[in-house]
């Protein structure tokens, strides 16, 4: 299956990724043979298969209500690219 | 003294015949002297590895040595190391230190081996021979002599390379699709990924969280087994990880083979399969037979598709996997953002490399609406498919053989200008991260030089037999001990 | 053209577990900015999260309160999106799986009648941190200390008609969950948040219309502003031909205006799968048992109750029962007011339209219910008159003492009750108005003569001071006047 030049804009819009007119061309083709090799899975006959989104058929545990953590916001935001009065900056949100 | 495997050096380091300082001095001065030539390092932490192999020594001297101190080894870069940086080979993290510790890299902190630093890979896990890295490729340590530059296979290509090369007797490693199985293989050395939730994820930067899991690389299955000692087991801070006791993985290695099920997968003998690789593995099967194995056929029939569904369920996981890596808490930034979706799409676009995007991006469409149920719904019904392939397998041998790859490690280059050449690599690993089994890549051998793996599956949870084939075939080969010119 | 209206509800409700939803990090209120954000709350590289055992409990408790069947199995998915208050880039949610299937709720109406509006599912899912717009060299400061909060979205059928309906089962929906202890239901906080979905079809039509949702309504009173604001501007539309567009919309309560939100809402695709970091949570009997029993008593088995124990009306006992705090209030007063009634009366009149007036909780009350309690019972044993109890009143919501009686002793309101006394005063003052005597015995008419005997109180009053006993002034008139 193909894939075109608008949905490749598309889904790049959607992943929030940049992607120049260069890069949609290279992606044309790319993501086009990609998505052959994953058409073979309709070939498949998966009538009454229950979809399977876990290798172990476990569930899950559920954890007591009490607080474990501590503030840490020092060591945290010494790693951020931007912040001011223990908050992250980002170009302003316009709601 | 590098040559050794990691149990040679605890008895060393437990008779007193070498101090863990000496021992880190010898393998840093290693990694200085001969890493240019293959890259396999991103981070060497020469100042830390030293002051923890004096710690060592210190600990082993008040009688608190466990086997692993004063050991050095290496992590892959994508386990969290708190205080060094961890970029999970990519510019995104280039300069990322994180103010915690994945639970394996604690767990070896706590048994008192000594880190040299982290090993490179393929960016964000993403790729099979390790050319996807930030930080250049990796060069395989065999093969040279031709004159060729070969791939060490990815995407723990750094650490299987360090070790072949002596830099390190052992590294961590993750394997998602073959991760670690292919650069074992490729590396002529031995490694294990685990059943799906024997080791915590917690700390390791997740690729595809359904499918990754944190394993195991060293020369000899008997270190394999020491490292798994120290990874394996519950931890409440990873829903998936399992509660279920660790058995000591070197207490069965020595068990004899006589009776031992083998099934060899006809689907994995195929024609894409080299004549020269399926000789070295037939012959690898013929030892087992002496060694009191049966062997048989067995069918995986929906083997063939294990591929197809991995490149949609694993870039669908990886899409959202990788959204918060977005400008504003950690990590990439792109300069002076215009506005919120500038600085998205360009910290995005500049810190991901093409085949990072390349799969977010068929994550991305793979999800979307109107193509959710025929490829992600469709990809997860033909998983238990697959699943359930194994499950039969299991009902009738105790382990499955075959290659773990279709050829021998590659030139560099050769498989970049379409990415699904590339994929095709990993068409013999791929369906055991989907059934969640665990798999060993096992040295047997060589074509033109370069070294051939065995894969051993198992079934679940069933490492100890694993590791127990692995070392009686050691005991009788020494594929494992070859060195690279 | 007639039209009915239909409006559905999606309601956020932060549940008031200790611990975030996914991290053992705290959820309280008003800390410093990012000091209750850790490692997973932040969508660290490597972090996993792993769910809150009382989150879910709140949950199932909140399923049985309103009838509804629990999941036995639900499934976290993930929700994708780019936000900046949203660090992992896609919020974990239920979507197909959540953890309590279709239920109901029973309202009551103005009109005396009841109505069952329908609960279709209501689901656990992670708050997002906030975003702040004060200047920052003009960027935004983003807050992670509520990403992760427990929340759980009810979304109800489209069952509601009117604004009216609207409010009072949102209203009820307020009430259910304080009484339950799940959220603390402090809306000014957004512990709930209100969102709109309002559609208009042609009278008696059964196709429904095109609907718009109003989000993030914090207050009962902008809920019932921004609905009829909505059905109006729709109305318009449809009225003149034209149509109306799916979108959200933002009301501003203090301009009475709303906006559309497209902006936002474009291209939005969010790629649900389920939550690979997460397993399917199993709820078995015993959990399900271990829940219900924490459910305490319930508005409509308080009603119900109230009505039995204290002989309320209808009317009134569910006014005093949808609120835990306003139940409680009531039931203090009563146990030391001695009259039930004239409790419910108090609390109903002058303590709600004095909270109603300075836009107070109950729980804001500066006055407590065993003050009003004491108090209710000396208007009970005529020990005070209705309008000294008001001075009473007045003087323990200011802090002007301690308790009714030092209240009554220190403003001298005691009323007198001495009928030998009050006697006294009757025949003095009747003796000094000899015309107004004459002209009442010579009345036929005993609405007149009621009328006429009104006239000799203020006299009485005035004679004994404000403190005689109106009751008693009456009955002793009525005996000298001749019934």
């Amino acid at each position: 299956m193909s894939i075109s030049r608008e949905d490749i804009e598309k889904v790049a819009v959607l992943a929030r990724i940049r992607v120049d007119e260069a890069q949609i061309s290279a992606l044309e083709s790319d993501l086009g043979n990609i998505l052959n090799l994953v058409d073979e899975l309709s070939a498949a006959d998966t009538a009454d298969i229950e979809p399977l989104s876990h290798p172990l058929d476990a569930v899950q545990r559920l954890r007591a209500d009490e607080v474990t953590e501590s503030n840490q916001r020092e060591a945290f935001q010494a790693i951020a690219p931007a912040t001011e009065d223990g908050l992250y900056l980002v170009p302003r949100v316009i709601e | 003294m590098h040559n050794k495997s990691v149990a040679e050096l605890s008895r060393d380091l437990e008779s007193g015949k070498i101090s863990s300082v000496e021992l880190t001095r010898e393998f840093l001065d290693r990694v200085k002297a001969e890493d240019q030539q293959y890259n396999s390092f991103i981070t060497v932490t020469e100042d830390q590895a030293m002051a923890d192999a004096k710690a060592a020594d210190e600990q082993r001297a008040a009688g608190n040595a466990t086997a692993w101190t004063g050991v050095p080894f290496a992590h892959k870069d994508l386990f969290c190391t708190k205080g060094v940086a961890t970029t999970a080979g990519s510019k995104m993290l280039a300069d990322f230190v994180p103010p915690y510790d994945a639970t394996v890299t604690a767990n070896f902190r706590d048994a008192g081996a000594v880190s040299l630093g982290k090993t490179n890979m393929d960016e964000f896990a993403m790729g099979s021979s390790n050319e996807t890295s930030f930080f250049g490729a990796v060069t395989n340590p065999w093969g040279l002599s031709s004159g060729d530059k070969r791939v060490p296979g990815g995407s723990s290509g750094g650490s299987a390379a360090a070790i072949a090369a002596r830099l390190v007797p052992a590294a961590t490693a993750t394997d998602t699709g073959g991760s670690i199985r292919l650069p074992a293989a490729f590396c002529g050395i031995t490694g294990l990924k685990p059943t799906y939730g024997r080791v915590s994820r917690y700390g390791i930067i997740a690729f595809a969280s359904s499918l990754d899991q944190g394993g195991t690389m060293a020369r000899t299955a008997e270190d394999n087994a020491l490292m798994l000692n120290v990874m394996a087991g519950f931890d409440p801070k990873d829903s998936t990880s399992v509660d279920r006791a660790v058995p000591d993985y070197t207490a069965t290695l020595n068990e004899p083979l006589k009776g031992l099920r083998v099934g060899l997968p006809k689907e994995y003998f195929s024609d894409q399969l080299s004549p020269a690789m399926e000789q070295q593995v037939r012959n690898a099967v013929k030892e087992y037979e002496k060694l009191g194995a049966t062997v048989k056929e067995v069918s995986l029939p929906h083997a063939k598709l294990a591929i197809a569904a991995y490149y949609v369920i694993a870039p669908a996981e990886a899409s959202a996997n990788l959204s918060r890596f977005d400008g504003v808490r950690y990590g990439y930034r792109c300069e002076n953002p215009q506005d919120l979706h500038d600085l998205y799409t360009r910290t995005r676009g500049e810190g991901f490399g093409d085949e990072v995007k390349r799969r977010i991006l068929v994550g991305t469409y793979a999800l979307s609406a109107g193509y959710f149920d025929a490829y992600y719904l469709k990809a997860q019904k033909v998983r238990r498919l697959i699943q359930q392939d194994f499950i039969n397998a299991f009902k009738e041998v105790d382990v499955l053989m075959s290659p773990v790859s279709p050829s021998p490690a590659f030139v560099q280059g050769a498989n970049t200008s379409d990415p699904v050449t590339m994929y095709l690599e990993d068409i013999f690993t791929i369906a055991v991260n989907l059934a969640g089994v665990p798999a060993m890549s096992v040295p047997a051998g060589f074509v033109d030089g370069l070294p051939v793996g065995l894969q051993i599956i198992g079934n679940y949870f069933d490492e100890a037999r694993l590791l127990n084939a692995a070392h009686q075939f050691q005991q009788v080969t020494d594929w494992h001990q070859k060195l690279p010119q | 053209m007639q039209w009915d209206i239909v409006i559905g509800l999606e309601i956020h409700v932060q549940l008031a577990t200790k611990t975030k939803i996914f991290s053992g990090s705290s959820t309280a209120f008003g800390a410093e900015p990012n000091t209750q954000a850790s490692a997973v709350d932040l969508a660290m590289p490597g972090t996993l999260p792993v769910p809150n055992e009382q989150a879910f409990r709140y949950a199932v408790m909140f399923g049985l309160a309103v009838n509804a069947e629990i999941g036995r199995r639900s499934v976290f998915d993930r929700k994708n999106y780019f936000y900046p208050d949203l660090p992992k880039g896609y919020q974990t949610t239920q979507l197909d799986h959540p953890i309590v299937g279709p239920g109901f709720v029973d309202i009551d109406l103005a009109d005396g009648s009841t109505k069952r509006v329908r609960i279709h599912h209501a689901h656990l899912e992670e708050d997002a941190g906030k975003s702040l717009h004060e200047d920052f060299h003009g960027m935004t400061g983003i807050d992670l200390n509520r990403a992760g909060t427990p929340l759980i979205e009810v979304v109800t059928e489209p069952d509601m008609n009117s604004a009216e309906e609207a409010v009072a089962f949102a209203k009820k929906l307020h009430g259910l969950v304080s009484s339950l202890g799940i959220c603390d239901g402090d809306m000014s906080q957004g512990s709930l948040r209100f969102d709109v979905n309002i559609s208009l079809k042609p009278k008696g039509s059964d196709e429904l219309g095109t609907r718009t949702e109003t989000k993030n309504l914090n207050s009962f009173r902008f809920m019932e502003q921004a609905i009829a604001h909505e059905v109006e501007r729709q109305m318009d539309i449809l009225e003149d031909g034209g149509r109306i567009i799916q979108e959200t919309r933002l009301y501003n309560g203090e301009r009475d205006e709303s906006r559309s939100m497209r902006s936002k809402e474009e291209a939005n695709d969010y790629r649900y799968f389920p939550c690979p970091d997460l397993l399917p949570v199993v709820i078995d009997d015993e959990f399900i048992q271990s829940a219900r029993d924490l459910l305490p008593e319930l508005p409509d088995e308080r009603k119900a109750r109230f009505k039995e124990q204290y002989g309320l009306n209808d009317y009134d006992a569910r006014l005093l029962s949808d609120d835990a705090s306003m139940a409680a209030f009531f039931e203090e007063t009563a146990s030391h007011g001695k009259d039930a009634k004239l409790a419910a009366n108090w609390v109903l009149g002058e303590l709600s339209a004095r909270l109603n007036a300075e836009d107070k909780t109950v729980a804001q009350a500066p006055i407590t219910g065993t003050q009003l309690g004491q108090l209710v019972a000396r208007i009970a044993d005529n020990t005070v008159s209705s309008s000294g109890a008001k001075k009473v009143f007045e003087a323990l919501w200011n802090g002007d003492g301690d308790n009714a009686d030092a209240v009554i002793e220190a403003q001298g309101l005691k009323q007198v009750s001495d009928t030998g006394a009050l006697e006294a005063m009757v025949d003095e003052v009747l003796a000094g108005m000899p015309d107004q005597v004459a002209q009442y015995q010579g009345e036929e008419d005993p609405k007149k003569r009621k009328k006429m005997l009104g006239g000799f109180m203020g006299p009485l009053m005035k004679a004994s001071k404000g403190q005689g006993n109106p009751k008693l002034f009456n009955e002793i008139l009525a005996r000298k006047l001749g019934g």
